[in-house]
């Protein structure tokens, strides 16, 4: 069959996707929900979170100081509505997983613990040792395997969304085993498809975060919101970028320069107190450490390795016990990818691209713009993330609003009438004619690896920690290069069955659009802000650029670049406050 | 950063144009850090674009590129090349049907493990208002090994008996099942023994122990199948001798949960 | 045209590629001689009931060179047969105080334990250490 007909299509199944499946099927099992992943749903990147989830649990804390930690360290560009909801169902969400069986990790109580992690006042993470992602993922994954109405296509690559008369209508996809084009005729489509941290060539997110769901959307109209933030992690072990979680330091690692100097106190965030407190130090947000490597750099005052300049992150007084009970995963990672064992050894690291803030442009509800379409998780910008997201938030985002895309959806569609299949059969033979030309073209020399490798190194080069007028016009010059090449890549394989060439020259298709839309954003936001840090506009400008950014899509020329307000409720803009001075 | 020059011998399988696998040759320039994955990569990038696997994260959790390398099942990203000659074999999986190259079928599994019913079956669910279970460390530690299987099909791969008998349910649906069993709040065993307590399900592994050997996660599939099995026959026992006297949900709690 | 999923045929000698599937077969393989054993037992008590010339030459018979082979080779299989199964106990009958784990060699040497104690029972009743 080449159209598949279905009440709601969602594409992704990590846990944003899972999320909204299972919402939607407890709801209403009569409704029928196509999930459609590109990899096996316990292949989905939400596995490779390490340190875990932000949700308000110890009675010291509270709702308003999730809130203000988030939207400070966001730098004020978080919609503040959104964020205020987001708090307020953060516990919700990570007990109903508990209740769904997730191992998280207890006190002595029996309760769920929590730890400390960067840009917090009062430790709020819940965490299942270091591999939180990993046993959110494969409960949600387990979990949903009860509901028979959750029908799974595993292995099927989405191409285009089907869109007519203002609305979604559904989504064409390569079944990869055969390498047949299906449509699938839906009357709501959820995209929860992830991040696009491949567009750089250092980073933590594996090779499927090619910002496909993304691209699809921005294709079918809906704007790309804020994507010029794009969070460094600071602690990746060199060569493979490999995450060092962030619980690392939250168990009391501590960084160091080549003179085993803790640096950080020189960038506002001390007194260099001798075991991290909250805020402070070490414990600072993830932009602020990874602009304090870029300038200890500047400085010469790092170390010098063969896979770039590092610094180092002790934790050898935290003592092997300690470590193995809560970073068991990362020290056997550390040890094996580097041979540093971190009980008797600090380990190398360095900033990493990690987390893309920006995405596709929804509200509190989950909605994009475009009637049908909903999207939740890391491809989407709600915004609750603003400049630069607080860790152990995303985990907890993708729950949140993955429920609520469920939740948006049933309200939706009980008016939603179906997809019209003549159009849908249409759109599916466009795209089998498109797909057919890359098929046919001669070979030009152009190949898809040698594209992706130019793409890396600009966003490296002029779209990474710092940025400038220069760097990023030049980089917005070869993106437009690339996107004119691109027409000319040929594919190698012209096989049908698992053809990965192919489905590599699609995701590189969709990486390149959406590295252009981040380096547009980027060179219009004349200011510094959270992520974005410009050379040349070096302080954060509240009159012109409290906003977030909007990029069109406008074929094969550069997108278009609108602003719209952000949303403020409670909190208005202040200088981020971080170290032991003032909190 | 010392260079190495390193054949791999990679099984090919294309069902357009062959029909059986035939092993390909290529020289791969490497750097002594790397992984084989990393040879893989260099060769998809740059010296074949047809050869085709799965990958993701290179971390050792997403569990996408388990294949069989030098006669042993294991990661492709944590199969380091300082470990292993000039020379490496690379192959799909055993025990599964080979759909392309270094990938196999693996719809098989995802059947089993959808039938071993691996989600949590409370007697007396936790109502949302009430927030969580309680549940101390020390039965977390019991069952937390077991949850840590990546689902990389190593465990299949090396299983004669999976091999040999088509309905076996295998090592690591088996595995999860009993990670339910054994995590305190929850009482699906009974549900679960249908099929986890069947021929095709414990009663057929004769414990070769060879999955718990090649497992990456050191989650000792072998193990918990045993003391399912230890589980399973006391619940039996039970049944004979005091017909009626199990509790609804048919735990035996003393057998499966605290095992002292 | 596109070719099936291609299955591995299972040679008969599968069992003969790995070091780990020889070591399986071979422990597997000494139950046939602990079922030896048994079965000379049962030969030995029903010579017993056909008298006693017919149990002396059962006797006789486990006493000569070819009686006395396979008596060896039967208790070197129990002994493998023992330790081999000894080993694997942890696995299946792990034991926890509190929230530790009891190490595996305690639950083994237990096994060692118990086995020399009965062994030292039997041999009492025997008569052998009288």
């Amino acid at each position: 069959m080449e159209i598949i007909k279905t009440d709601i299509a969602i594409i992704g199944a990590g846990a944003a996707g899972l999320s909204a499946a299972i919402a939607i099927a407890e709801t209403d099992p009569t409704l029928n929900i196509s999930l459609i992943s590109k990899v096996y749903p316990m292949r989905s990147h939400t596995c490779a979170a390490e340190g875990g989830a932000a949700g308000v649990s110890k009675p010291e804390d509270s709702l308003d100081k999730h809130f203000d930690d988030t939207v400070s360290g966001g730098d004020w560009l978080c919609d503040q509505d959104a964020v205020e909801w987001f708090v307020e169902q953060a516990p919700k969400e990570l007990a109903r997983i508990e209740r769904w069986g997730c191992p998280w990790s207890r006190d002595e109580e029996g309760n769920v613990a929590v730890r400390p992690f960067g840009g917090m006042k009062v430790e709020r993470t819940w965490y299942a040792a270091d591999k939180t992602g990993f046993h959110i993922l494969h409960t949600l994954f387990q979990t949903s395997l009860q509901y028979p109405s959750i029908q799974r296509f595993d292995e099927y690559y989405s191409t285009d969304l089907i869109v007519s008369d203002g609305r979604c209508q559904g989504v064409t996809a390569i079944e990869m085993r055969s390498g047949q084009l299906k449509a699938f005729a839906a009357k709501c489509v959820i995209i929860a498809t992830g991040g696009a941290g491949r567009v750089f060539p250092f980073t933590t997110n594996g090779a499927i975060k090619t910002g496909d769901g993304m691209a699809m959307a921005y294709r079918a109209g809906v704007p790309l919101k804020d994507m010029e933030f794009v969070q460094y992690h600071p602690t990746g072990l060199p060569g493979t970028g490999i995450l060092m979680t962030e619980g690392c330091r939250g168990e009391g690692g501590l960084l160091v320069n080549k003179d085993g100097y803790r640096y950080l106190q020189d960038y506002g965030l001390g007194p260099p107190d001798p075991w991290p407190r909250n805020k402070a130090m070490e414990l600072g947000p993830r932009d602020i450490l990874s602009q304090a490597f870029w300038h200890e750099q500047q400085k010469g005052r790092t170390i010098k390795t063969p896979h770039g300049d590092v610094i180092h992150m002790d934790m050898r007084h935290l003592g092997e016990v300690l470590i193995n009970e809560r970073l068991p995963f990362v020290r056997d990672l550390a040890l094996s990818y580097l041979g540093i064992d971190m009980v008797h050894e600090p380990v190398p690291v360095r900033p990493v691209i990690h987390y893309t803030m920006g995405g596709i442009d929804t509200d509190r509800q989950a909605r994009t713009p475009l009637d049908g379409l909903f999207a939740a998780g890391e491809c989407a910008c709600v915004s609750i993330n603003g400049s630069n997201r607080l860790g152990s938030n995303s985990l907890t985002e993708c729950l949140v609003f993955g429920r609520e895309a469920g939740k948006s959806v049933i309200d939706r569609i009980t008016t939603m009438s179906d997809a019209d299949t003549t159009l849908v059969k249409q759109q599916r033979d466009k795209s089998q004619s498109e797909m057919a030309d890359l098929f046919m073209r001669e070979n030009t020399g152009e190949s898809v690896s040698g594209l992706r490798r130019e793409m890396n190194d600009t966003m490296e080069s002029g779209a990474g920690i710092y940025r400038s007028a220069d760097s990023l016009n030049e980089t917005c010059a070869t993106i437009a290069s690339l996107r004119e090449r691109f027409n000319a890549v040929t594919l190698e394989d012209k096989s049908n069955v698992f053809n990965t060439d192919l489905i590599q020259a699609l995701e590189l298709k969709s990486m390149i659009e959406v590295a252009q839309a981040m380096a547009h954003s980027a060179r219009r936001r004349d200011e510094s802000r959270g992520s974005h840090q410009r050379l040349d506009f070096t302080e954060r400008d509240d009159d012109n650029f409290l906003k977030h950014t909007l990029a069109g899509y406008r074929g094969a020329d550069a997108p278009s670049i609108d602003y719209r307000a952000v949303v403020i409720t409670k909190s208005q803009p202040a200088k981020r406050v971080y170290g032991g001075a003032k909190s | 950063m010392s260079e190495r020059q390193i054949t791999l011998e990679v099984l090919r399988y294309r069902p357009e144009s062959e029909s059986e696998p035939v092993f390909q040759s290529y020289s791969v320039p490497c750097q002594e850090e790397w992984v084989v994955l990393d040879a893989l990569n260099y060769i998809k990038d740059n010296l074949d674009r047809t050869l085709s696997y799965r990958w993701s994260c290179h971390m050792a959790v997403c569990g996408s590129c388990g294949m069989v390398i030098n006669d042993n099942p294991m990661l492709s990203c944590k199969a380091f090349l300082r470990d292993l000659p000039d020379h490496i074999r690379v192959e799909p999986l055993h025990n599964f049907p080979i759909e392309r190259d270094l990938m196999v079928e693996l719809d098989d599994f995802m059947d089993k493990l959808k039938s071993v019913k691996p989600y949590l079956i409370p007697d007396q669910p936790v109502a949302e208002e009430d927030g969580t279970y309680r549940q101390s460390s020390a039965q977390l530690k019991k069952y937390k090994p077991f949850a840590m299987c990546i689902n990389c099909m190593a465990c299949y791969s090396v299983c004669p008996q999976y091999g040999l008998n088509e309905g076996f349910v295998g090592p690591a649906a088996l595995a999860l099942a009993h990670r339910y069993n054994v995590d305190s709040r929850d009482q699906g065993r009974r549900a679960r023994e249908d099929v986890v307590a069947s021929n095709t399900g414990i009663w057929e592994c004769t414990f070769v122990g060879a999955c718990s050997e090649v497992c990456p996660k050191n989650v000792d599939p072998a193990a918990a199948i045993q003391q399912t099995k230890i589980a399973s026959t006391v619940d039996y026992f039970k049944d004979l001798l005091m017909p009626g006297k199990r509790d609804k949900s048919g735990n035996a709690k003393q057998a499966a949960g605290d095992g002292a | 045209m596109t070719n099936p999923p291609y299955i591995r045929p299972i040679p008969a000698s599968w069992w003969l590629r790995q070091g780990r599937y020889v070591r399986y077969m071979i422990r597997e393989a000494t139950c046939l001689f602990i079922g030896l054993h048994a079965l000379v037992l049962l030969v030995g008590v029903y010579r017993l009931s056909q008298g006693r010339d017919a149990f002396d030459a059962f006797l006789a018979a486990l006493w000569s060179p070819a009686g006395q082979v396979m008596g060896a080779v039967i208790v070197l299989m129990a002994v493998v047969h023992s330790v081999t199964w000894f080993n694997l106990t942890p696995k299946a009958m792990p034991l926890w105080i509190g929230d530790r784990k009891v190490p595996g060699w305690i639950i083994v040497g237990g096994h060692y334990g118990g086995w020399i104690v009965v062994s030292a029972v039997v041999l009492f009743l025997a008569g052998g250490l009288s």
